[in-house]
């Protein structure tokens, strides 16, 4: 991987620059370090950040731009009237990728010259039945202009990359050169490195940001291809998910938000009053000693993998509901109210131990932050601990805690794993907790997982989805830590 | 409190003793305690539902650790295996698995004969007993040993997962009477070798070490390939999330000027903590893959995923590690000459270290067991077969992650893979206990109270 060796070049580089430009101040100083402007570590990491940064940071720069150049190149090859019916750029695309990789593990394993597999026809030569012997299988036969636009790819892809590699190391022993001559003992080196550092500092910080406006951005321009797809009115308003691959899919949100905010509220229901009822024993009664075992005892439930939580709801819960709800007259209850292991009472169950946590050591937080003489107030004037709890404590913290329910609320819109095994996959609207529903992230998962094209409506499904449960999530957080603020401020 | 006064109020009647309790203060009292037993309910719940956890993963892991061995010597009959004798290694290898397998049935019946046992099943069915990887496993074994040809060499091979199942209880003669890969007769014939010696329960650490396998073969399968993959990505987290989050959290905390563009970075980041991380799986699909065309399934994509997931959780522990260090510290470094930076880089920073190495292992913990967006990288549905043989192979290659793999097996038909599913999750909280501890240690060890 040439991309891989550049970068220990560059760090090699750096590292060289460090000791040569040390060297170089202390000799313009005669080797009296009292000499020199600043500390001779500075002139040293001046030389080597100088090589380093902005060569990685125009490499960093070039991986990202080089795909889009070239796809951009390279589709233009591609005429209208060659993409096939039910077909897309895209797809077409994506061929010519396959073969431009067949033709590079070729090469690399000496079936083909790196002359061959730039002239090498279609019409001479059964490319797929060659590529397929090296163990590259293509989905159909090469067509002509696939072939020739894969060998474009290879071309300009491969040039790109002498291309990005010369400039890369240019950049990098240009940046050597000027910084190590331009140190000599009366040079500001601090000055500059604390400027350059700074200046990487912002950057980092700002990654933040561009994460942020990466996850928008991914989604949301393929949600737009979706919406071109599908219409909009179906898929916010219609009233049933049932994808098919014969191009008549319905795909409606509706049903599946219902599955999610059923199964939430399920956790919820479970979480919400033994979390608080936690959180107020713990904050009120517990001794310290009772509080140093038992809060972090319950903390491990937070620490635990979804995906533990949910094997646990597919192979332990869901059987157990089964055994006492389902079964006929086999069954605890002797009802044949369940037929499968996977339900929304399953889902939300567990959910809601996995949630307990979360929500005491919000509630917890906020329930000492309710000032003592409130508390004092209320016991001085002959209320039981439980009274003051009741009607003082509580009422004041509400807000806080109303703020702790959302953020739970977010975590369990978003929640993946347990409810991918334990919610089932049906998408229904039902007011029947043990049957089995499905919720927006599962079918995200199952959109999104095993061959995928993403060219057509089921599969884009997922984006819109997705930036749905993005903006679910995020209005929740958003209303949820404006209360919880707010509320701080009334106590401070 | 007017409200409790209107409840059924019966104030004292003058001269009734205080000692005396009243109806109202016993209805009180009782409340009272009642609100604590709730409290203690609550805490019980919670309780009772960790133990439930951890002793349905114990109780139905360990037997991922055990595996059941049969014993066997086999003949590598030289006619069968090398025809023209002269031991070329070509020659050898056009011999197929299914070559092997009456060598294997051979091996039976002489066993049999020696221990006087008679089962009344055919060599075939008493080869049944075997995993079905038994002949490749002879292959495998004379291609790297082709001078052994003719001996009789004593092999010890993998039972099928229903006499495994036997052996742990989990399969019963009742649970297999619509069971096509075994028969009561072979359950009998496993208790007589059990009783010979010939078939035992052993620890397995092919579990630990090895790799998937396919899913006719749960016998087979460990986690240990996939542990590599998780092992690379989280190599690939720490690379980048730990110096990008503490760059971003010094200038947050140390140098940013108090603006609009602050706040603006302040508010995404914890937002981003609170963002579901599937949609980081979409992220990664869509820009790692779809996009840049990284390989699908790679960690190098899987640890970029869990870096911008874990990102925000260690820039907040980070900045909390920054703001606990006292403001003297800054004070004393810049009067006696530092600049901002030196008084950063040389006094806060080694004082913020074990706050900032705990937050980090604790980001790491919750990277490692974080399965929904490597769903969407691809990370499941193949079989990884071969741990890497170097470090740009380990970061391209398709791998699995531990909690991936586990997924894998909780899909497969198969609930022998089931076993498999909770063994590998004993190992991953193996990890997640172990790092969570160092991360208190070095709490209690290193923190420092101002």
């Amino acid at each position: 991987m040439p991309t891989f060796w550049l970068v220990v070049f560059l760090f090699a580089l750096a590292a060289f620059g460090y000791i040569a430009g040390r060297a170089r101040a202390l000799h313009s100083a005669g080797g009296n370090a009292r000499d020199l402007h600043s500390l001779p570590a500075y002139y040293g990491y001046n030389v080597s950040l100088t090589a380093l940064v902005p060569a990685l940071l125009v490499l960093a720069i070039w991986l990202l731009a080089q795909p889009l150049l070239v796809e951009t190149q390279v589709s233009r090859m591609i005429p209208t009237d060659a993409i096939p019916e039910n077909s897309t750029l895209g797809l077409v695309m994506s061929d010519v990728r396959r073969v431009a990789e067949g033709l590079d593990i070729a090469v690399e394993q000496n079936a083909l010259t790196e002359t061959e597999a730039g002239s090498i026809r279609t019409e001479f030569t059964d490319l797929r039945g060659r590529l397929g012997e090296l163990g590259v299988a293509l989905g159909s036969d090469v067509r002509p202009e696939v072939l020739k636009a894969a060998q474009r790819y290879r071309v300009i892809n491969s040039t790109g990359h002498l291309l990005m590699t010369l400039v890369v190391g240019a950049l990098a022993l240009g940046g050597l050169a000027f910084s190590y001559l331009r140190t000599n003992k009366d040079f500001r080196a601090r000055n500059v490195v604390e400027r350059g550092v700074l200046a990487l500092l912002v950057l980092a910080a700002s990654l933040a940001i561009l994460t942020t406006i990466g996850i928008v951005l991914s989604m949301f321009f393929e949600t737009i291809n979706f919406f071109k797809l599908h219409s909009w009115t179906d898929f916010f308003f219609g009233g049933t998910w049932a994808p098919n691959f014969r191009g008549d899919s319905e795909l409606s949100i509706l049903p599946l938000l219902w599955g999610t905010l059923y199964i939430s509220f399920i956790a919820l229901l479970v979480a919400v009053p033994v979390g608080l009822f936690a959180a107020v024993y713990l904050s009120e009664y517990a001794g310290s000693h009772v509080r140093a075992i038992a809060k972090p005892l319950l903390e491990i439930l937070a620490g635990i993998p979804t995906i533990v939580y949910g094997l646990f709801a597919l192979l332990t819960v869901g059987p157990a509901l089964v055994s006492i709800f389902g079964r006929g007259s086999e069954g605890l209850l002797g009802v044949e109210w369940m037929a499968g292991a996977t339900s929304v009472l399953t889902a939300g169950l567990v959910m809601g131990i996995m949630l307990i946590p979360f929500v005491s050591s919000l509630s917890d937080d906020i329930i000492n932050a309710v000032p003592q003489a409130m508390r004092d107030g209320s016991l001085g004037l002959g209320a039981t601990k439980s009274e003051t709890v009741k009607q003082v404590v509580l009422p004041a913290a509400l807000p806080g805690i109303v703020g702790a329910v959302l953020l739970a609320a977010s975590r369990a819109i978003g929640e993946t794993m347990i409810v991918v095994m334990g919610a089932g996959a049906i998408a229904k609207f039902s007011l029947n907790p043990l049957e089995s529903m499905t919720t927006i992230t599962t079918r995200i998962v199952s959109q999104l997982t095993g061959d995928t094209d993403f060219a057509s409506p089921e599969t884009l499904v997922a984006f819109a989805l997705g930036i749905t449960l993005f903006v679910l999530t995020l209005g929740l957080n958003i209303l949820a830590l404006y209360i919880v603020r707010k509320y701080r401020e009334q106590y401070e | 409190m007017t409200d409790i006064s209107q409840n059924g109020s019966t104030p004292r009647k003058h001269g009734e003793t205080l000692l005396k309790l009243t109806a109202r203060t016993k209805r009180r009292n009782a409340a009272e305690r009642r609100f604590q037993a709730y409290g203690i309910g609550a805490i019980a719940i919670g309780l009772l539902m960790l133990v439930i956890l951890v002793f349905n993963i114990v109780g139905n892991g360990m037997g991922a650790f055990t595996q059941t061995f049969v014993t066997l010597d086999v003949t590598l009959d030289a006619k069968k295996l090398d025809k023209k004798g002269n031991r070329d290694l070509d020659d050898i290898k056009k011999v197929s698995t299914f070559g092997y397998a009456p060598l294997i049935q051979k091996a039976f019946e002489a066993k049999v004969g020696a221990l006087g046992l008679d089962s009344g099943l055919k060599a075939k069915d008493m080869a049944g007993l075997l995993s079905k990887g038994a002949p490749a496993q002879l292959r495998d074994y004379v291609l790297a040993h082709p001078e052994t040809i003719g001996e009789t060499v004593t092999f010890r091979f993998l039972a099928n997962s229903r006499v495994d199942g036997y052996m742990k209880g989990r399969v019963t003669r009742d649970s297999i009477e619509n069971d096509k890969n075994i028969t009561a007769a072979q359950l009998d014939f496993t208790d007589q070798l059990v009783q010979a010696g010939v078939i035992e329960k052993t620890f397995n650490p092919a579990f630990i070490f090895g790799s998937d396998a396919s899913d006719q073969r749960p016998e087979a399968a460990g986690i240990g390939v996939s542990m590599v993959g998780s092992l690379f990505m989280m190599f690939v987290v720490l690379a980048l999330a730990l110096p990008i989050g503490v760059a971003a959290s010094i200038y947050l905390e140390e140098f940013a000027p108090k603006t609009w563009w602050t706040d603006v970075i302040e508010v995404n980041i914890s937002n981003l903590a609170a963002v579901p991380s599937i949609v980081f799986g979409i992220l990664g699909l869509a820009v790692f893959i779809n996009y840049m065309h990284l390989p699908m399934s790679a960690p190098l994509v899987g640890g970029l995923v869990l870096t911008l997931m874990t990102l925000p959780t260690i820039i907040i522990s980070t900045r909390a590690a920054l703001k606990a260090v006292p403001p003297s510290i800054r004070d004393a470094a810049l009067g006696v000459g530092a600049s901002k930076m030196q008084s950063v880089f040389h006094h806060v920073l080694p004082l913020a270290a074990p706050g900032i190495l705990t937050g980090t292992i604790i980001g790491l913990a919750q990277a490692l067991g974080e399965t929904a967006p490597l769903l969407l990288i691809g990370m499941v549905g193949f079989i990884a077969s071969n741990a890497p043989d170097s470090v740009a192979s380990g970061l391209l290659a398709p791998n699995s992650a531990m909690p991936a793999q586990i997924y894998e097996w909780a899909k497969r038909a198969d609930p022998a893979f089931y076993e498999r599913a909770w063994g590998g999750i004993i190992i991953l909280l193996v990890f997640l206990v172990t790092m969570n501890t160092l991360a208190v240690i070095l709490r209690r060890r290193f923190e420092r109270r101002w």
